[in-house]
């Protein structure tokens, strides 16, 4: 889980307001959504892409949070359960958006000749990350290439690398394999590293 | 002779090589082993294999170091502050949320 997320730690002001809650209480409702609300709508921004679905996913998640906030036992932090929630909320909007591309990431894929061997153009210089994203139009080109990526690909190298979410909980949470999520991840870097290239060589600055 | 033929030659070669010398591997194999080696999975021998690989495969080497910049890329373009996503939300979003609640006082899990 995200640093961000995890520093979330129960204390008592935590377990007031889940006794609110779970009482009922509209001051409660409201405390507790104001909270959240900010971050797991940009969880659902970033994996959604769009702000009015991101405000849909994040209103469904917070009333099925509030409605079964009586199953929240405490044995997981309270921003960790909220967030397996927007993410869940979040594959669902874009499972019934439209079916998720499977074929388009092979042009991406690494190149191998026939005896087995990397096809890789020699690389005169390797521009740092830090370097990239020093300039905004070359953040903005770095999350618009992240974007181009087959969905079902894309979502796996979000949860993994950017939600930071284990092998285990994003196979749970697609319903694959977790042998299916490495693979996926595997080819999701790949892919993302042939669109970045050209800022990686160089050829962009 | 082309620059493109020597690098074709010297692949066909270095394939021969990969695929005939004891304790190497292709850089197909190489690709599949990727991802452990990354997360620190791979046992102690396979490890080993893996990275005489990488010091012979000026290729494999350049793209792994390519492919962890990328991962770098991904992971901090998120997190710079100044691209961050903007935490602040409408406050009509927010009402909504709470008469959501609110119009469906019975839906509550039962047993609370």
């Amino acid at each position: 889980m995200h640093d961000r997320l995890t520093s979330f730690e129960a204390n008592a002001e935590d377990e007031e307001l889940l006794a609110g809650l779970r009482a009922g209480s509209d001051r409660h409702a409201d405390r507790f959504v104001r909270t959240h609300i900010g971050w797991m709508r940009a969880v659902a921004l970033r994996l959604l892409k769009d702000d009015g679905l991101a405000d849909d996913c994040v209103q469904e998640a917070l009333i099925k949070a509030l409605r079964s906030i009586g199953k929240f036992e405490g044995r997981s932090k309270l921003k960790t359960w909220l967030h397996r929630i927007t993410v869940n909320q979040a594959l669902m909007k874009l499972r019934s958006r439209k079916r998720l591309e499977e074929d388009l990431i092979d042009p991406l894929l690494p190149d191998f000749d026939e005896n087995a061997c990397r096809i890789e153009a020699p690389w005169t210089q390797r521009v740092s990350a830090e370097q990239i994203l020093s300039t905004a139009q070359q953040r903005r080109l770095v999350l618009s290439k992240i974007n181009e990526l087959p969905d079902n690909y894309r979502i796996i190298l979000m949860l993994r690398d950017i939600e930071e979410m284990d092998t285990a909980e994003v196979a749970d949470c697609l319903g694959i394999a977790e042998g299916n999520v490495k693979v996926r991840l595997h080819r999701a870097r790949a892919a993302l590293k042939k669109l970045l290239e050209p800022l990686l060589r160089g050829d962009v600055l | 002779m082309t620059a493109d033929y020597g690098r074709r030659l010297w692949r066909f070669t270095k394939g021969a090589m990969l695929r005939n010398l004891p304790l190497m591997i292709t850089c197909r194999q190489f690709d599949d082993f990727m991802l452990d080696y990354i997360e620190g999975n791979l046992p102690a021998r396979q490890r080993r294999v893996f990275e005489l690989h990488l010091r012979v495969c000026r290729e494999c080497r350049d793209y792994l170091a390519a492919y962890k910049e990328t991962m770098t890329l991904g992971k901090r373009v998120f997190g710079d502050p100044e691209s961050a996503l903007p935490e602040d939300v409408p406050d009509d979003l927010i009402t909504a949320v709470l008469e959501a609640r609110r119009s469906r006082p019975d839906s509550r899990e039962p047993g609370l």
